[in-house]
This record gives structure tokens, sequence and C-alpha cells, in this order.
């Protein structure tokens, strides 16, 4: 059986040159330096062409306009009309998913047992899975077509935003119950037993207790839900419907602003021609608006991490 | 294993036991059960309908056939085909990216440097971005390179894997971060260098998670049709893609198509395809699910 | 269970006991001060470890006892902000001279962590990882794995199942693979964190074992808050104590005294080890 090495009396500690563990932890930063590039070029791409679309049509045309019609003959570019089918099939999204997504976070985070949660949330993160597509198709084809007309015999066309909302709502929901129920699952219980030994009853701990001290996260998944509500294309681009017009109530038709991307993208423009730059000034104002909307999100989850 | 601790919470939180029985407490109970319940049949009335609308068109002819202007004669065959080319490709250049980035952001980077820090919330903004604008960006930087033929393979492969990048890169940080501190140190304590620490140590006990992560990532892109969209992915083809310059149409987009037809017989299709669809998703997170219980490292 | 030849390891321990004299002390703190950015953790602390020698730090926690144990072998460098002033020497090399490499340093001082942390893999593998990782060039793993779970006195009760995950072993199981994970990689100095904190007293006392066999081989420093400990294994025992700032009320550590354990314990100099050694303190 061997010892241990002979022992040096002066030990060399020098430093060791490791190249080739240079090389790869800088292919490693490099991996995500790409990250950077990724989002430069996507300001860039939207940027150039909008810079070019905006010295044509006046920001404020675009913005304020109520007309938008960009292949007609005496095109217009009032932006007004995709934003009002955006915010209509967003409202009515958040209208379903916000009470039936917190509805599953307590229920889940309060009052599941163990096991029924590991069978619950999987289950109900299929619904975040299903391709967007399927979706659009379902909400055209059963929610629109039989539900809404048949069943329920409302006046309505082949599209509507209601329609379009409603199944977005249902695909949002599994975003905003698994982040709230993350929120509501750290709130520590030390919270919980001591509003147990206040005699509150687990309603009154969820609602009074657990709900306010995970506000900020259920905050943050809500926000979420918004920006996913905005930017989705392929439902609206297939129940909303693509005429471009302001949406008044639910039931109408209307062309958001994905859906306009999604439709325009079908024709073939040429680089650079004022429609091919139209299609990058709604991406760039979707963008910022999303932006802006997760920059929201990501400060209010920032100070809800600080909270524990 | 039981633990007083285990015992308390699931006292606490678990199912109660005798009390609680007031009118309001039941509503309260009940209202959080209907929205699950809403949320479970909404999720089966759509399974349901889409089987059963596609039910005649669920044979072997979406296999075999290609689309055609009569919905009898139509198929999936190049669209099947041509997702499957996608989300390969899609893997290839992802995986290896998302975690050579993740592993710089998880163990090696200063997070008091500036620029990490920036690199972090850039990469939480870059997976809330929608879809359709990773389908922009690419489109933008075809034109930039005079690049006319957009219905490459390897284009929308492109689109979609910066699509999942920021996915990717956060689960295989998650996992990372799952792996105890002490297992780096003790590698580090036996003169491994940090790169090997990661490589021999960190890294495979993360590759669980990792998988399982980048499995559902690729799910996602599997079902992703907006960028495509913008890439000329909806094309009558009328054969099987074979590489990376092929053209292609994936399945998503030919659902799409098809529901936009006004006749009953592509909507059949289209249900038809859906159901496939959905069964290849379904697969794929059985996968991932089966890899996280079967693999996962309990530390 | 025990194939070490007592008589050999007492005639080898004899040897080393004349030449402790003449040797200067394997480690040795001049003036150390240790930072963790602007709090003083650690203030002014000299002591030296010998050659072949137990040295036990013992002290009340938040004494700093640990953070000059983590300081030998630039453990500390992976907490951020963490800093060392003074002098630690290694064979009288500075180990935080600029020049010097961590990972040098790490393969000759090794460390044995307070809760047992084997690497997620075979048992084997886990020996096996250090002289891989730093390229050893041997004829043979396996007797090179034998050799290192025989010295952890782990070998008999694993070598059926040297492929089986080294999570299931036991506690004391996996703190004494730590052991022989260090001892592969033959460092000559061997750090142990309060090694027996997570363990029940049977493991503990078969640790305790373990280090007085080892003791003729290495250089051991253990962190250990329980005072018998230290008394059945040291051969010299350093004591920490923690002493508010009068401003801030930052707690510093210090060192109160360095001795051969058997004075220490039985005849402090200091009165502030002899109200803990007294159990009078705090």
């Amino acid at each position: 059986m061997t010892t241990q090495t002979a022992r040096p009396d002066r030990p060399d500690l020098r430093q060791r040159r490791r190249p080739g563990d240079l090389a790869v932890r800088t292919i490693f930063r490099i991996a995500a330096a790409l990250t950077i590039v990724i989002t430069v070029g996507i300001v860039l791409a939207l940027l150039i062409p909008s810079i070019e679309f905006f010295s044509e049509v006046p920001v404020n045309e675009f913005l304020f306009g109520t007309r938008w019609a960009p292949r007609f003959a005496d095109a217009s570019f009032g932006v007004v009309p995709l934003i009002t089918a955006t915010a209509w099939t967003t409202a009515i999204a958040l209208f379903f998913a916000i009470p039936l997504g917190l509805g599953a976070a307590v229920f889940m985070s309060e009052f599941a047992h163990r096991r029924t949660r590991k069978v619950l949330k999987p289950v109900l993160e299929v619904l975040a899975g299903i391709p967007t597509v399927v979706y659009g198709y379902f909400a055209v084809q059963f929610i629109q077509a039989t539900v809404l007309r048949d069943w329920f015999d409302l006046d309505t066309g082949s599209f509507s935003v209601l329609s379009a909302g409603f199944v977005m709502g249902i695909m949002i929901i599994p975003t905003i119950a698994s982040i709230s129920e993350d929120a509501m699952s750290a709130v520590p219980n030390s919270l919980r037993q001591g509003s147990a030994a206040l005699g509150a009853n687990r309603r009154q701990t969820a609602v009074k207790v657990i709900f306010p001290a995970a506000l900020s996260g259920i905050i943050a998944a809500v926000v979420l839900g918004i920006s996913r509500a905005v930017g989705e294309t392929m439902i609206v681009a297939l129940a909303a419907g693509q005429q471009a017009r302001i949406v008044e109530g639910p039931l109408e038709a209307g062309q958001t602003m994905t859906g306009f991307i999604a439709n325009a993208a079908l024709g073939d423009s040429r680089v650079g021609s004022l429609e091919y730059n139209t299609l990058f000034a709604v991406g760039l104002l979707l963008f910022l608006l999303t932006l802006l909307i997760n920059v929201i999100s990501i400060a209010i989850v920032r100070k809800f991490r600080e909270a524990y | 294993m039981r633990t007083v601790q285990g015992t308390i919470e699931r006292t606490i939180r678990g199912r109660a036991k005798g009390g609680e029985t007031s009118a309001s407490s039941i509503a309260f109970l009940v209202v959080l059960w209907l929205s699950i319940v809403f949320a479970l049949v909404f999720l089966a009335v759509l399974i349901v309908t889409t089987i059963i609308d596609g039910w005649n068109r669920l044979d072997s002819r979406l296999f075999t056939e290609y689309p055609a202007s009569n919905p009898e004669d139509a198929g999936a065959r190049p669209a099947i085909l041509g997702s499957l080319w996608v989300i390969g490709t899609t893997a290839f250049m992802t995986i290896p990216l998302g975690v050579a980035a993740a592993i710089h952001l998880e163990e090696f980077a200063d997070r008091n440097n500036w620029f990490n820090r920036f690199i972090e919330v850039n990469v939480q903004n870059l997976a809330a971005i929608p879809a359709v604008i990773y389908g922009m960006l690419t489109l933008a930087a075809l034109g930039l390179f005079g690049v006319t033929n957009k219905n490459m393979v390897w284009v929308g492969a492109l689109a979609l894997s910066m699509l999942i990048l920021p996915v990717v890169i956060i689960a295989t940080r998650e996992s990372l971060r799952a792996v105890p501190e002490e297992i780096r140190q003790g590698s580090l304590a036996v003169g491994a260098t940090p790169l090997q620490t990661v490589l021999r140590n960190t890294l495979p006990g993360a590759v669980p998670g990792i998988a399982t992560g980048s499995i559902l990532a690729l799910s996602r892109a599997l079902g992703e049709a907006a960028p495509l969209l913008l890439l000329g992915g909806l094309v009558f083809l009328s054969f099987d893609p074979n590489g990376l310059m092929s053209g292609y149409t994936t399945m998503p987009i030919q659902i799409f198509n098809w529901t936009g037809r006004p006749q009953e017989g592509f909507h059949e299709l289209a249900a038809a395809a859906s159901v496939l669809l959905l069964v290849m998703l379904l697969a794929m997170n059985a996968l991932a699910i089966a890899i996280r219980n079967r693999y996962q490292q309990r530390w | 269970m025990n194939p070490i030849d007592t008589t050999e390891a007492a005639a080898r321990a004899d040897t080393f006991e004349a030449a402790r004299e003449y040797r200067p002390p394997v480690l040795d703190c001049d003036s150390v001060s240790i930072f963790y950015d602007d709090f003083l953790a650690v203030h002014d602390v000299n002591f030296g470890c010998g050659d072949n020698e137990i040295t036990a730090l013992i002290g009340p926690s938040g004494c700093g006892k640990s953070t000059v144990l983590r300081s030998f072998n630039r453990m500390n460098d992976l907490i951020e902000g963490a800093r060392v002033e003074g002098t630690i020497s290694y064979h009288g090399e500075d180990i935080y001279h600029s020049d010097v490499d961590a990972i040098e340093v790490r393969r000759r001082i090794g460390m044995v962590f307070q809760k047992p942390n084997p690497f997620p893999k075979s048992i084997y593998d886990n020996i096996a990882y250090g002289p891989r990782v730093n390229g050893f060039k041997v004829d043979s793993m396996d007797d090179l794995v034998e050799e290192a779970l025989t010295k952890a006195a782990l070998w008999d009760e694993v070598k059926d199942k040297l492929k089986q995950s080294a999570f299931g072993l036991s506690g004391g199981q996996q703190q004494r693979l730590c052991i022989a994970r260090t001892i592969a990689v033959r460092p000559e100095v061997i750090l142990m964190d309060e090694p027996c904190s997570a363990l029940d007293p049977i493991a503990t006392l078969r640790i305790e074992d373990l280090m007085h066999e080892l003791r003729s081989d290495y250089t051991i420093v253990i962190v250990t808050h329980n005072m018998q400990q230290a008394a059945r294994v040291a051969d010299k025992t350093a004591f920490f104590t923690a002493e508010a700032h009068e401003v801030t009320g930052d707690r510093t550590g210090v060192l109160v005294e360095f001795g051969d354990t058997a004075q220490i314990f039985e005849s402090p100099v200091d009165k502030r080890t002899e109200d803990y050694i007294s159990g009078r303190f705090g």
C-alpha cells in the first residue's frame, strides 16, 4: 500500500495557465451575450423600417387616426381601430382569466391536498401547452359558430372579439394561476399559524392574510397575463376577424395589432415599401407596449422577492 | 420521510378536518372548486369537439397525402415532416446555446457586473416578447442580407430558436440552481477548477431538469405558428422537406390554413391535424414528466 | 475493521514526535484578520498548526472559528466580499499572494464539511473524481479507490456496492466517504469543519477514531463546537471568542488562547477560556 507523496518543503503554488478553461468560459460568456444581440436586433429590426414609415406618415396621424386602410388607394394609417380590437380581446380575456386563475390558485395553495395539487397542476398546465392555432380553431368553429350563434342565438357574424377573447382568457389561466400560486405558497407558514391561532378559519386566512401578503406576486401574474394576451396572434387572427374597424361591442369583429401583422405577412410586400414598413411600425408599437408591461411586471416581482 | 414539520404543514394546508363548515366557508370553497372545474371542462370540451370534428379524417391519408384543392384528397404529410425538420433543427440550435448561456449566468457571471445584470434582465424580457416579433426580427435580418427565399427549414428554425432560447436559459438556470452549493464546494475542495466543477459535477446533476425544460420549450416551438407565418411558412407544398435549405410548412400553419378555408371538408382536416398535433405535444410532455419523475435528483 | 498495524503507526508517531521539534508549522497565521466587505469577522489571529498534529478550533458560535478554517484553503474566496489581511502561510508560502493559485492550495489542503456532501455519483466515482480532475496518472484507479476507502475505514462496508449511488449510504458513512474523497487527492492537510455535527454519537465516535488513525499521515485542523471532542482528539487547541465592538456592536472573533490541549483544558491562562471550558460562559 502506498502512502502519500513526498512533502516538498516549498510547495509550488504558482498560478497555473489553464487555456482550455479560459476558452470554454469565454464561449459561455459569448453565448450569454448573444441574448443581447437578439434584443438589439429586435430593436433595430423594428426601428429602422418604422423610422422610414414615420417619415411618410406623421406620428400623430398613426397614433390617433381612426381609419386603418394601409392597402387601399386612399391609404390611411390610423392605428386606433387595431388598438380598440386589441383592447377588447385583452379585456375580455382578463375578465375570464383573473377570477378563474386566482380561484384556482387559492384553491391549490390553501385548500388542496398535496396529492390533489400534484394532479391538478400539470392538468392545468396542459391548457398552457395547447397550440394557439388549435385554440383559434376552437374559438371560431365551436365558440363562435356553435355556442354564440347556434346555442345563444346572438347577433354576431363569423368572427367576434368575444370568442377570441374568451378562448384567450382560458389560455392564460395557467399563467395567472401558477405564478399566483407560487406567490401564495411563498407566504411563510407562520402567518397561517398566526392567523389560525387568532381563530380565523381558512377562508378568512386565505382572503385576509395570504391574498394581501402575496398581492405583488398576484399583480405580477396578472400583468404577465396581459402581456400574453396583447401579443397573442393566432387566436385573434383566426377568430377576431380581419376587418380593421373601431370595435364598439364584444360581439363585433375586429382586427387586432397582431392580427394585422399576421394578415399582412401573408401578402408578399417588397422590402422597403410603405406596406412593408407599416408592418414594422405596428410591430414596434406592439413591442413597446409589451416591453412596458414586462418592465412593470419584473419590477413588481423583484419587490415581492425582497419581501421575505 | 415523515417529519414533524411536514406533518404540521399537511395539517395546516390539507383539507379541513371538522370545523370550518359555516355556509360562507363552504360557498367560498365551492367557488374555488368551480373555477378549476370550469377550466377542466373547457379543456375536455375542446379536446372532445376537436376529435369529433376530425374523426372522419383521422386516417392514413393524413400521413400520406399532400395538400390539395379537394379536401378529400388532401393530407398533412409535408406539414408533419416539416414540423419534425424545423423542431429538430431548432433543438440543435437552441439547447447548446441556451445551456452555455445559462452556465455563464448561473455559475460564472459576477452579479455585481452591470453587464451581467443587464443580460439577466434582458433574458427575462425576451421570454415575454410576443412570438410574432421574433418572426419580424428574422424577416428583417433576411432583408438585410438580401435573402429573398424565406421558405427554408433553417430560417424557420432560427426564428423559433430565438423564441425559445430564453425559456431554455431560464429552465437550465433553475436546474443548476437546484444543485446544492455543498456539491460545488466539495468539488472545489478536492482541487477541481470551477469549470471542471460545472462540467463534471453541477451540470450532470442538472441534466434531468435541463432535459425536461428543453422538451417543454421545444413543444412550445412545435405548436407555434405566428413567426413562421411571417417567414413564408404558408405554402402549398407537394414534396417532402428533405434538408436545412428545403422548403417547408408545419402542422400549426397547415391547421391555420385549413381553418381559414370556407369548405367544411377543410375544417375537418384542420381538426384532424389538431388532434395529431395535440398527440405529439402530449407525447413530448409525457416524456418530459417521465424524465422529471425518473431521473430528477432529490437533494 | 482497522487495517492499520498499530505498532507500525506507533513507531511512526514516535519518529514524528521527535521531528516535530525541528519543523516549522505547516500552516501559520500571522496577524490574520478576515473581513466580509466592511465587517471585521476575525481580528488579529496568530497561531500555527504543526505537522502531524490535530489542532482543534473551539469557541462559542459566531466566534469566527469556521471562518478561519475556511480561509486555510481559500474556500472563503467563494463568499463575495471576503478578504484576508495579514499572512496565512503554508510551508512558508503566503497562500493569499497574488501569484498563488487557489486551486493548487485546495489540492494540498483538503476539506471535510459540516454536512456530508457526497457527489450525486457512485461511491467509486466519488473517490475517483479528485484524482481525475487533478489529472493524476495512476496505474490503477481501482487500487487508489480501495486505498482511500481503506484509510477512511469504509472499505469493508462498501466494497460490494462501489457502483451504487453514494446517496444510499448512512450519514456517518457519507462523511467517511467525504474523508476518503479528500484523502484520494493526497493532500497534506485535512481541514474538518464540524465534521460530526450532523452525525449520531456512534458515527461520531468512528470519525474520531479515524482522525486518530489519520493523524500519523496528515496534519488535521478541526473546528468543533463539542469541547469533549476537542479534548479527545486534539493535540493543540485554539480557543476563540467573539467580542462586540464598543460602538457598532459588530461581533468580531478573536483568538483568546492557543496551546496544548491538556493545558487549555486543565490550566487555562485566560479567564475567558476558563469560563467557557467550565461551562460558565453565556
